[in-house]
């Protein structure tokens, strides 16, 4: 493995922390707070990242393994930097638990152990939403837009960070695709911030909400969460983005590249949104008796399924209350996940469609076994390797699942708090339901616990597979050193 | 420049590697599997499916490509791609045609097909293997200006007369007026000045007039007449456009290959050559049949690792009284055979073509046209010798070298007058309109004739 050009590739993305937090520090700056615990924070930062992040090394080819390698030790190394702020700025003092609030906020699932958020200082607050904006699109592509790598082999990276089965480029060059990709992202949350000002919600809480929604993360400055305003112009606004956030973002280029009918034919696209649609009318009937009309049912129930199959977490009702079928509803939308290609989180509906048409396949092969069938997804025959990816994808993801879920059941809380906490981090999501409802917490986990859904979350936004291999002792064999015997 | 290569075979992946730090590239192949290794390593977009088809150009973006380089295997599939292309509105098409039945109607059809340029690799290589054979003494030979000026690559052996003289002595002792333009050692490269001193083992790669460079081989003890009998294992496409070349050249060719079915086609179309149905791999064969008496041993099959070991054996046997030349293509047999020095010669098929092509598409780039005549690659790419024609005008025109400031890492190999007369340059000399310049650098990529001033 090509461990310096690994330890420049991390120190360079340590380093764009320390640019990012610069974000943060204005804003206490600007609301008069202590700036020092983000000052100390970029400070060693930089003295982590500058000796070996400056100068790339002679031999720049990273393959396979060194990407993951990267990917999963620079999400590691952010969090952990990334959570220093709330340390030394006393807010949360146990580093386990701003590590906890930090990967939360990264892998943008939105999951707090934060009882009361209101108190918070600004800066802490702003870091705290940030860090789901820039963990929504991903750090490396981010570093790979504005620090091209040399020489290519970035693809290994880009695989490993980006959500979905498959990564399409698309243009020639990615660090132009990682351009157009940030452009698209930073110019919807900038319009998101506008719709909310001139909607009348403060300004600092239309940047916390928007980076909220953008990343799919759900982290709010409010306990009550979006339900805090009561506003139905919020809750549509906020909604509708959250399910903006969760399609593929390729389909905003082609829009703006008006090939429209590659957007018309995206047969994600409409199974995304066929089963919102059918979710939000079919929790609406069930919980309009607990509303009184239909109409405020149907505002409720929109945003919380756009909340949850968007992966982010917001929520302006207490869905804990509500009866056993909507619950259901909503923790089937919890797997199910976004789009491949967003920033949402989940199995992702790419994945649910390729796996419902193989086992199809599949099973029509049984009844003819000679017939030669391929699977179609979006107009193309599937390669059989992709399938097998899938296949190859849930089964891990239920092993990691069901090994979690042992675990974690050592605390001895009930068995939903105990699932439902498991598959909110997992699939990023934030809040679950019974103990970790929309108005509870994960406060009350051990630091055993919290430091097992950490990983759990980054399992879910890298997609498993480098955070697997980060075990993996072949990853880490190096070839034996032939000593000479100084005799 | 945006750009699209169809087909990822050998050629399409040497230009990519050669293209992808300046241009967007785009690859279209029809293996799935292909592409995907291609995708992992290199930063390119690429598209699967069969290149010659509108659809699969039109998703990988023709109407917005500068230019679209066809080498895919077939030659039809490569002209009806270029075709596609231009219907598309691409610019520039250029193709790799290779048969030599086609390649008679080449001319008709690049003004029927807008072909801007059709390359036939085979070809190339052949005559450059050619030009070696003319000039034996010189690993590699290049030419410029239509021939009247040569680029010769020539390596320092163990007990050199050069072995730690001083270029200035040189030039001085000999009196021969030729030019030491870029030197490799080891893993370096240098372009040298006057009191730069030679070491054995160096690769040296000097320019002058055919003539000269003839005399200072002389000057050596090194020279080698022009080869009279040359043998050729392999026939190949390659094979019959090497042949055909040096029986014009009066030479007298053998050629072996072990099927029947080959050897009969290429007596029948060189019905001078001696074709020898036979394994190449056969000492007892190439003694038989004169392997001792032959100047040139050339191993153009189309196996790499065979061209090695028959070009390995031969030369174990001729005990250095024989030019070996070997056809390598893959580019990590090339820098392993490199290393060892009993192969004189190497040739690839595929450097010669991307060659050929980073040429046109530089020449391309530049403001002014078509300035750049010829460029090749010295040092598996890490120097570049390009040959500029000076139009009137021209802002170095008249202006004593010495006084002009040019970039640092350039020399001035030669320049050809318009009469033929070739000048090495000195301080003194001024650059005229109608001259032909041959710069030499490395580490720049030169466009124009302006691109060597600061």
């Amino acid at each position: 493995m090509n461990y310096r050009m690994i330890a420049c590739v991390t120190s360079r993305i340590l380093l764009t922390e320390a640019a990012l937090m610069s974000l943060s520090l204005l804003t206490a700056l600007a609301y008069g707070e202590s700036v020092w615990p983000f000052a100390a924070t970029m400070l060693l930062l930089t003295l982590a990242g500058l000796p070996l992040g400056l100068r790339a090394p002679k031999d720049t080819a990273l393959y396979a393994r060194d990407g993951f390698a990267v990917v999963a030790s620079a999400w590691v190394l952010l969090s952990a930097f990334g959570a220093l702020p709330f340390v030394f700025s006393g807010e949360i003092p146990a580093f386990i638990d701003a590590f906890f609030e930090t990967v939360s906020g990264f892998t943008t699932t939105g999951a707090t152990i934060l009882t009361e958020v209101e108190p918070l200082r600004r800066g802490v607050l702003f870091w705290r939403s940030f860090t789901h904006w820039v963990g929504g699109m991903g750090v490396l592509v981010f570093v790979m837009a504005i620090l091209p790598m040399s020489d290519g082999h970035g693809m290994h990276l880009m695989r490993a960070e980006v959500p979905g089965p498959s990564v399409g480029k698309l243009v020639s060059r990615m660090s132009e695709s990682a351009k157009i990709l940030y452009g698209i992202y930073t110019a919807l949350t900038v319009l998101e911030i506008v719709i909310l000002r001139l909607g009348g919600m403060p300004f600092f809480d239309s940047c916390v909400h928007a980076f909220g929604s953008a990343g799919t993360g759900g982290f709010s400055n409010r306990n009550l969460s979006v339900g805090a305003y009561d506003n139905p112009f919020f809750d549509v606004v906020i909604g509708t983005f959250m399910l903006l956030f969760s399609i593929n973002f390729n389909l905003y280029y082609y829009l703006l590249m008006r090939r429209f009918a590659e957007v018309w034919k995206s047969e994600t696209l409409w199974t995304f949104l066929g089963i919102v649609s059918l979710s939000v009318f079919a929790i609406a009937g069930n919980v309009a008796s607990m509303y009184g009309s239909f109409l405020t049912a149907l505002r409720y129930s929109y945003f919380q399924v756009a909340s949850i199959i968007s992966t982010s977490g917001f929520s302006t009702a207490d869905f804990n209350l509500w009866p056993a079928f909507s619950r259901a509803v909503l923790t089937v939308l919890m797997f199910i996940g976004a789009c491949a290609g967003s920033t949402g989180g989940g199995i992702k509906v790419d994945r649910l469609i390729i796996l419902v048409k193989a086992s199809v396949r599949d099973m029509k092969k049984m009844l003819h076994p000679n017939a030669v069938a391929s699977v179609r997804f979006e107009g193309k025959p599937l390669p059989e390797r992709n399938i097998q990816g899938v296949h190859t994808f849930i089964a891990v993801y239920l092993i990691i699942f069901v090994a979690s879920y042992l675990l974690l059941s050592l605390e001895g809380f009930d068995l939903i708090s105990t699932f439902t906490a498991l598959s909110a981090c997992i699939n990023n999501i934030g809040p679950g339901l019974e103990m970790v409802g929309p108005m509870g917490n994960f406060a009350a986990f051990s630091p055993a616990s919290k430091l097992l859904l950490s990983f759990d979350m980054l399992v879910g936004r890298l997609e498993i597979f480098p955070m697997l291999l980060l075990f993996a002792p072949s990853m880490w064999r190096r070839r034996r050193l032939i000593r000479r015997n100084p005799f | 420049m945006n750009i699209i290569i169809v087909g990822a075979g050998k050629v399409g992946l040497t230009l990519t590697r050669q293209l992808i730090a300046e241009h967007r590239i785009t690859l279209i192949d029809r293996n799935a599997q292909l592409i995907d290794n291609i995708v992992n390593i290199y930063d390119v977009l690429a598209v699967c499916g069969n290149g010659a088809s509108y659809e699969i150009q039109t998703e990988a973006e023709a109407a917005k490509a500068d230019l679209l380089i066809a080498t895919t295997t077939s030659d039809e599939i490569n002209i009806l791609a270029c075709l596609v292309a231009k219907k598309l509105g691409v610019p520039h098409t250029i193709a790799r045609i290779r048969n030599p039945e086609y390649e008679k109607q080449l001319r008709f059809m690049r003004g029927e097909l807008g072909l801007s340029m059709a390359i036939n690799p085979e070809k190339v290589a052949a005559r450059e293997i050619a030009r070696i054979l003319r000039f034996p003494a010189a690993m590699k030979i290049e030419s410029f200006s239509k021939g009247r000026l040569e680029l010769v690559e020539y390596r320092l052996p163990e007990n050199s007369a050069l072995d730690g003289i001083s270029l200035l002595e040189l030039y001085r002792n000999t009196r021969i007026r030729v030019l030491v333009c870029a030197v490799a050692r080891k893993d370096r490269t240098i372009i040298p000045s006057g009191d730069f001193v030679l070491r054995a083992g160096d690769k040296i790669y000097l320019t002058s007039a055919p003539d000269q460079l003839a005399k200072f081989f002389q000057h050596l003890g090194v020279f080698r007449k022009k080869a009279s009998s040359v043998m050729i294992v392999g026939a190949s496409k390659m094979c019959y456009y090497l042949a055909e070349e040096l029986l014009r050249m009066g030479m007298s060719v053998k050629i072996i290959d072990q099927s029947e079915a080959r050897c009969v086609q290429i007596s029948e179309r060189l019905p001078k050559a001696l074709v020898i149905v036979g394994d190449g791999t056969d000492h007892e064969l190439l003694r038989e049949e004169g392997l001792l008496e032959t100047d040139a041993f050339v191993a153009i099959t189309g196996v790499d690792e065979a061209n090695i070991l028959m070009s390995m054996s031969a030369a174990r046997q001729s005990r250095g009284a024989c030019k070996i030349i070997a056809k390598i293509n893959r580019r990590s047999l090339v820098e392993l055979v490199s290393e060892e020095h009993n192969i004189d010669s190497i040739v690839s098929a595929q450097s010669v073509t991307a060659e050929l092509i980073v040429q046109y598409i530089r020449a391309m780039e530049g403001a002014s046209g078509m300035t750049i005549k010829t460029l090749h690659h010295l040092v598996e790419g890490a120097v570049e010798a390009v040959e500029f024609s000076i139009p009137a005008g021209a802002p170095l025109v008249g202006v004593p070298l010495k006084d002009l400031k040019m970039k640092g890492g350039i020399l001035l190999a030669g320049i050809v007058r318009a009469n033929g007369q070739i000048i090495i340059p000195s301080g003194g000399d001024m650059i005229q309109p109608g001259d032909d310049v041959i710069a030499v650098t490395s580490g720049l990529r030169l466009q124009e004739i302006q691109d060597l001033l600061k």
